[in-house]
């Protein structure tokens, strides 16, 4: 059966400027955020989609506010509740494009349980992660993403809670797509969120983020310009995994696990890297790609793309098909239907 | 028979009582539906534990349900005519129900001794006193119903689970009715089990036939009568949780909005969910969150995409969707929240009425978060409630809180169908596409409403969330803008007092007392006042179904009695409600927290004594 299109196409094209609102952008100067914005807003022209039928849902935290920012429709909800209102949105209209932006404690806190049940279901919409390891907004406690043992407002001691990794939970959670990028490389974001919106289903972006006055350089181990290409890797689907500054250096799979070796040394040769393939069904090698960290770069790119209906397809499907079948074809059908008498 | 053995009844009460899993919920059902379908007025009450399957033969497991026919029926009645005790355990746990007189059909068959012992019977239950203030029919219901199984060829399994249809057959024989209605259903429900048909019919008939040959039983069938004074129509029996799904759908198609229900299954709420989920034929989109929260949470998003959304929930799963609410309060989103009360708090009795969120309803949320409550009364009028509510939601922008309860949801009762066409028209507030002077929160001069401006719409842009807004639409902390949104969102609630009939005065309106009543009790209440007032005693009865706002002439009506007495079944809180709005008003209550509905003798005992104080 074709694919169907819910969403309608603009009958002309937008720049970025048609999706900039008048208000005023009240983050902090040098947050991370304005560069995600920035790749929303560059992103959403190439979408095709009519202006009118935007929606953007938040939940709550500094990354929440980004409805304001975006001259679309747009939902700032209550805190981790994003994806919930997300899903009746997007039921209630299927000709809307959804788009979901939450931090990692709006996500993956108390707002957990939706984010799982969202990407089981493939809900069609797409979700973009701030990932700054911290709570931002209420000044620096620890988040569901704060790494193992960091001293924070509410960690004095640093904290012993083990942190969770939204790729690994997308992929447990049967996701259909993941994506990652870094804040300071705004390109590389809109080139995701677009592959992002290109998927039926469910799309998770992860952006780590930096919150200059909370959590300042907690990326800094892979985002500095120095490190940079040698602690990450820009996957590229058909393509073999290559990094390095010296573009030397691949992932390969040695029979355990993962590692990260050199080209020409050891009689390592090309053959042996791993190409990336972004739509294998089986999240085996994409679970272990978005867990590289330490030794392995960290994977940025597309890292899983596959196809599977989303749920507004197999809700519309369902819909148009009771609809055709169905016995009653108004209420009072409905209400004299079964044992009925008259008085 | 011969017809002289026949007693005339205006109604009588049945009682069904067995194990869960032995039919009582089936046998009842279809004993109203079959009196429903030969003219008389009818209601239901079920009365089940929270077990889906408690242990056998005690008293844990019972299932009960009651059925209450005669011409004219408000309530499922106090005390029964006729019990039917499948097992020394229901007999245990159900004699209280049945009046002095009462005839018990009891399976003697499973009256063991190790039954016996389970059900907490020290010795023989049958006591000469049992045997002289009651009929006892001692029915070998086990041992005929497996002859015939053996007969047929059917296994123990199988025919056991006929038990049921040799207990509703004497029932059919004590209520001078025939087997028709029942042997249509059974033909129509196993359309494809030719078997299972026979059996059942066979069993069904054998129970007749058994009840027949009976010498107790002449002097104890009842003739009952027919209902005469309902208005012209037709009718079907339904329940209330249908009645609610049903009053929905009616309300999506006259508004011409898409019916979005975003639940979590919850006891005793969950058939509305079902119900609607059976309906995807006729539009209706329902979606089964991963709890409460996103029931209403999905929502609120599709009331904001521009459906009339709603969600069902009991005690509990309200608790968890207040902030939700008070989102939607604030976005001022046409939200319809089904409440189908249970007894609590926290847990407390999943499978019992009680009507005890009233003040979670009125109260439940931070800030000043005012909304609409409304409470349907009866089984068939949670039908015109839900449409009400989703009318209320959706021409004044605002969330709105339908109680009913577990008696009305489970209970049933005969419904006088309407024509949608005939039902009060729904007119949404939507906004117009490229209205230049379109801002999130102006508002209707008189109604107070905002407009609804629906993503998609072309040139209406704007966004909506839980931060306070301006009327134009941005965020604002400004002092005075708060006040001013805070009043404009509780003088909207309070305007709907325009809109909404005034309250209404029964029985004797120059009464000394006055009966107050609210949501679920009416039933119960309107007998008790009309025997009072049958048996010369002055009483005047009042019952709201607009909770917040109240009818305008509300206080007009309280200030006119000398003595007033709230009825509910709770501590108190519609009384406190209406202390705190007519403190001038001196009111006595009366509350019943059972996790049971008002019998009509405890309340003309009430009444009573309060008259003569």
């Amino acid at each position: 059966m074709a694919k169907r299109h819910f969403v309608p196409k603009a009958d002309k094209e937008y720049t970025k400027a048609d999706f900039t609102s008048d208000q005023m952008v009240k983050w902090c100067p040098g947050c991370g955020d304005h560069a995600i914005l920035s790749s929303l807003l560059n992103t959403f022209p190439k979408t095709g989609h009519k202006k009118e039928n935007i929606c953007m849902v938040s939940g709550i935290g500094c990354s929440s506010r980004i409805p304001y920012y975006v001259d679309t429709y747009g939902f700032h909800s209550i805190h981790g509740r994003a994806c919930a209102i997300a899903t009746g949105v997007k039921l209630a209209n299927p000709a809307l494009s959804v788009w979901v932006s939450m931090g990692d404690g709006d996500s993956m806190a108390i707002g957990g349980n939706h984010l799982i049940h969202a990407v089981r279901r493939n809900q069609d919409f797409n979700i973009t992660i701030f990932n700054n390891e911290i709570y931002g907004l209420t000044k620096g406690q620890y988040s569901p993403t704060t790494k193992f043992g960091q001293i924070t407002k509410t960690s004095p001691f640093g904290t012993i809670d083990y942190p969770f990794n939204p790729g690994e939970l997308v992929m447990g959670a049967q996701g259909t797509f993941f994506a990652r990028s870094l804040d300071c490389v705004p390109p590389l974001t809109s080139q995701v969120m677009e592959a992002a919106a290109k998927h039926d289903g469910t799309s998770v972006v992860e952006v780590l983020q930096n919150c200059m006055i909370f959590n300042d350089k907690t990326h800094a181990a892979i985002t500095d310009r120095a490190v940079r290409d040698d602690r990450t890797i820009v996957l590229e689907n058909g393509k073999p995994m290559i990094f390095g500054k010296e573009k030397n250096k691949g992932i390969r799979f040695n029979g355990r696990c993962l590692e990260a070796v050199t080209i020409g040394e050891n009689g390592i040769t090309i053959d042996d890297i791993l190409v990336h393939h972004e739509d294998t069904e089986d999240t085996g090698i994409h679970m272990m790609l978005a867990r590289m960290s330490g030794d392995l770069p960290v994977a940025l790119g597309v890292i899983r793309n596959i196809n599977k209906p989303s749920y507004t397809e197999l809700y519309e499907d369902q819909m148009d098909e009771c609809m055709a079948n169905s016995k009653y074809k108004c209420v009072d059908d409905l209400l004299n239907s079964g044992d009925t008498w008259e008085v | 028979m011969s017809t002289n053995q026949i007693v005339k009844k205006d109604d009588i009460v049945v009682r069904f009582a067995g194990d869960s899993g032995d039919g009582m919920q089936l046998s009842g059902t279809l004993f109203s539906d079959a009196s429903a379908l030969t003219g008389n007025d009818i209601a239901t009450f079920p009365d089940y534990p929270a077990e889906i399957r408690a242990p056998h033969n005690t008293i844990a497991g019972v299932s009960g349900y009651q059925v209450h026919v005669g011409s004219h029926i408000y309530s499922s009645g106090d005390k029964c005519d006729i019990l039917v005790a499948m097992n020394p355990a229901s007999l245990k746990s159900n004699m209280k129900w049945a009046k002095k007189g009462a005839t018990v059909i009891v399976d003697i068959d499973t009256f063991t001794d190790e039954a016996l012992e389970k059900a907490g019977y020290k010795e023989n239950p049958f006591t000469d006193e049992m045997e002289r203030d009651y009929t006892i029919v001692k029915a070998p219901v086990t041992s005929f119903t497996s002859r015939i199984g053996q007969e047929q060829g059917a296994d123990k399994k199988t025919a056991d689970k006929c038990r049921n249809m040799f207990a509703l057959g004497i029932i059919f024989y004590m209520t001078h009715k025939t087997l028709d209605q029942t042997f249509a259903y059974l033909e129509r429900k196993f359309a494809k089990k030719p078997d299972v048909v026979k059996l059942n019919k066979a069993v069904l008939t054998e129970g007749y036939e058994f009840a027949d040959k009976l010498e107790v039983v002449h002097g104890h069938i009842f003739e009952v009568a027919k209902a005469t004074e309902m208005p012209k129509g037709r009718y079907r029996n339904i329940t209330g949780n249908v009645a609610t799904a049903w009053g929905l759908l009616a309300a999506a198609e006259r508004s011409g909005r898409r019916l979005f229900l975003g639940s979590y299954p919850i006891t005793p709420a969950t058939d509305v969910m079902v119900e609607l989920a059976k309906n995807k034929g006729l539009g209706a989109r329902v979606f089964q969150a991963e709890d409460e929260i996103a029931g209403i949470c999905s929502a609120i998003g599709a009331s904001y995409a521009g459906a009339l959304a709603c969600t069902s929930t009991s005690g509990p799963g309200l608790s968890l969707k207040s902030e939700a609410l008070g989102l939607a309060v604030m976005t001022e989103l046409p939200l319809v929240i089904v409440d189908v009360q249970r007894g609590g708090p926290s847990t407390g009795l999943p499978t019992k009425t009680e009507q005890g969120d009233l003040n979670q309803a009125l109260y439940g949320r931070n800030g000043e978060a005012p909304l609409i409550v409304v409470a349907a009364s009866s089984s068939a009028n949670c039908f015109y409630w839900a449409y009400t509510a989703a009318k209320l939601a959706l021409e004044h922008m605002t969330p709105v809180i339908l109680l009913t309860d577990g008696y009305l949801g489970n209970g049933s009762q005969l419904f006088r169908i309407p024509k949608v066409a005939d039902l009060p028209s729904i007119t949404p507030r939507l906004a117009k596409p490229n209205d230049p002077n379109y801002r999130p929160f102006r508002r209707d001069p008189e109604t107070f409403a905002r407009e609804w401006a629906l993503p998609g719409m072309e040139g209406l842009r704007h966004r909506v969330g839980g931060l306070e807004k301006c009327p134009d639409g941005p965020l604002s902390t400004d002092p005075e803008n708060h006040a001013l949104m805070t009043y404009n969102r509780q003088e909207k609630v309070n305007r709907v007092a325009n809109y909404i009939p005034d309250q209404e005065v029964t029985g004797n309106p120059d009464a000394d007392l006055l009966v107050v009543g609210w949501g679920g009790t009416s039933g119960a209440l309107t007998l008790a006042v009309e025997e009072m007032n049958n048996e010369g005693k002055k009483v005047a009865y009042t019952h709201f179904n607009y909770i917040c706002p109240l009818p305008k002439n509300t206080g007009d009506i309280l200030r006119k009695y000398k003595k007033i007495v709230v009825c509910e079944l709770n501590n108190g809180q519609f009384l406190g409600y209406l202390r705190t709005k007519f403190p001038e008003c001196p009111m006595h209550q009366y509350n019943k927290i059972m996790g049971l509905p008002f019998e009509v003798g405890e309340l003309k005992e009430c009444f009573t004594k309060i008259l003569g104080e």
